[in-house]
């Protein structure tokens, strides 16, 4: 086993109110231009605001991550975009309901 | 090395039809999927059984697996492929529908089916010549928070040695935690993913944070929220307190003739995120287990002044 020590690193919070742009969003989470309309078009993320240009749309942050996970949950699950879509709307609402059953059990 | 059963990860019997196989695959990939499951050990799982699957739906690999769990018993420690042991088979690196990534298999399936070294051509791949980005979940406490912190992490990965063989890399990285960060929330590191196998740039790492359950906050958020144990005269003739928050004590002022359940809100006391949350206390009226003959006449003449109050007066009794 070889082990490297590295020295404090900074990162980027990935957050909602830091914007990314289309390109970047692109760039960050491997997929082509089509890909990302296609997965904007089925609704898994959101532009800021909708310009005539694609490329000059802007997204929050946190966007990389929801990409992200949507690459991963169509790649190894074999998932449509739908369907992803759906899924990741489902595991919001999982995620949400997990927290609220946290806190009414510890009172 | 271990021997590893591939029909009993995947739950099924020696004679599953390839049909079988690849339903019990999706089956099981759908439970384990890390971004999916709440299982322990899911990435670990989800890993195990592409690996199974990787071999057992390709039918060459699986006759040739098939051949060698023949002379394997059960209980046998320690295992080594006899040498011309894949002698008149023949591999060809076919691309699947549902793709695996091959790069985190076991040394057992290296040393049975060598390295791929061929890239998966499914259509995401394609575009992709920086390294693999790779995830990770550091637990940090409310107070790193609040007042920022350095956290020491501790990733292992697999990659390919000098002689093609994968071995285990350790790296130990120390992270600062920025003030104000909220849970569910990632740290981009770039560059620090996994390098690039096209001489790319490296892949970038993600740091997912979640907070360790704290023994008196609540956190939701950015808000934060405490439940304050008040004394019954506190209660009712109001009084000046110190509680504690997670940046350190503060004061409060409760008001008279306040019961139990009663929320307070300190504006901006809750994680000091971008937009800071709000601290919020809910108050609990305690008794003490015992009283003192003084204390207890007290009571009780409390009792005769105050008789007027019915409590339950709206439930008709």
């Amino acid at each position: 086993m070889k082990n490297e020590i590295i020295s404090l690193l900074s990162g980027v919070i990935v957050e909602e109110d830091s914007n990314v742009s289309f390109n970047k969003l692109c760039h960050c989470c491997c997929v082509s231009e089509e890909q990302l309309i296609s997965m904007i078009e089925h609704g898994i993320i959101e532009p800021l605001d909708t310009h005539v240009i694609t490329t000059y749309w802007q997204f929050t942050g946190d966007c990389i991550i929801r990409i992200q996970t949507a690459v991963r949950l169509q790649q190894d699950l074999g998932i449509n975009l739908a369907g992803t879509a759906l899924a990741l709307e489902l595991l919001d609402e999982i995620k949400s309901l997990r927290q609220q059953v946290n806190s009414l059990q510890r009172d | 090395m271990q021997y590893k059963d591939y029909y009993k990860i995947m739950g099924i019997g020696k004679e599953a039809s390839q049909a079988e196989i690849k339903r019990a695959y999706r089956k099981l990939a759908r439970k384990y999927h890390p971004d999916v499951s709440k299982e322990k050990n899911a990435e670990e799982n989800f890993k195990e059984v592409g690996e199974a699957y990787e071999v057992l739906k390709d039918p060459e690999k699986r006759a040739a697996y098939d051949q060698l769990g023949a002379n394997w018993k059960a209980g046998q420690s320690g295992f080594q492929p006899p040498p011309d042991w894949d002698a008149g088979f023949e591999f060809h690196s076919g691309t699947s529908g549902d793709n695996v990534n091959a790069a985190d298999f076991s040394d057992f399936f290296s040393s049975l089916f060598g390295q791929r070294t061929d890239g998966f051509q499914g259509s995401y791949q394609a575009h992709r010549t920086r390294g693999e980005d790779s995830h990770a979940k550091v637990f940090i406490d409310l107070e790193d928070a609040y007042h920022g912190a350095s956290r020491s992490l501790t990733l292992r990965t697999t990659v390919l040695g000098a002689d093609g063989r994968p071995e285990i890399k350790t790296r130990t990285l120390n992270i600062k935690i920025p003030k104000g960060i909220k849970e569910g929330q990632n740290i981009r590191l770039q560059g620090q993913g996994s390098p690039s196998t096209a001489d790319g740039k490296a892949g970038d790492l993600y740091l997912k944070i979640e907070f360790n359950p704290h023994s008196i906050y609540k956190v939701k958020g950015v808000d934060v929220s405490l439940e304050l144990p008040i004394t019954p005269w506190e209660a009712m003739l109001g009084a000046n307190i110190q509680i504690p928050t997670p940046a350190g004590k503060v004061d409060l002022k409760i008001p008279p003739a306040s019961s139990s359940g009663k929320r307070m809100r300190l504006k901006g006391r809750g994680i000091p995120a971008k937009v800071a949350g709000d601290f919020y206390i809910t108050l609990e009226i305690v008794l003490p287990d015992k009283l003192s003959e003084k204390e207890k006449s007290l009571y009780q003449a409390l009792q005769q002044e105050a008789g007027h109050f019915n409590p339950r007066e709206k439930l008709g009794v």
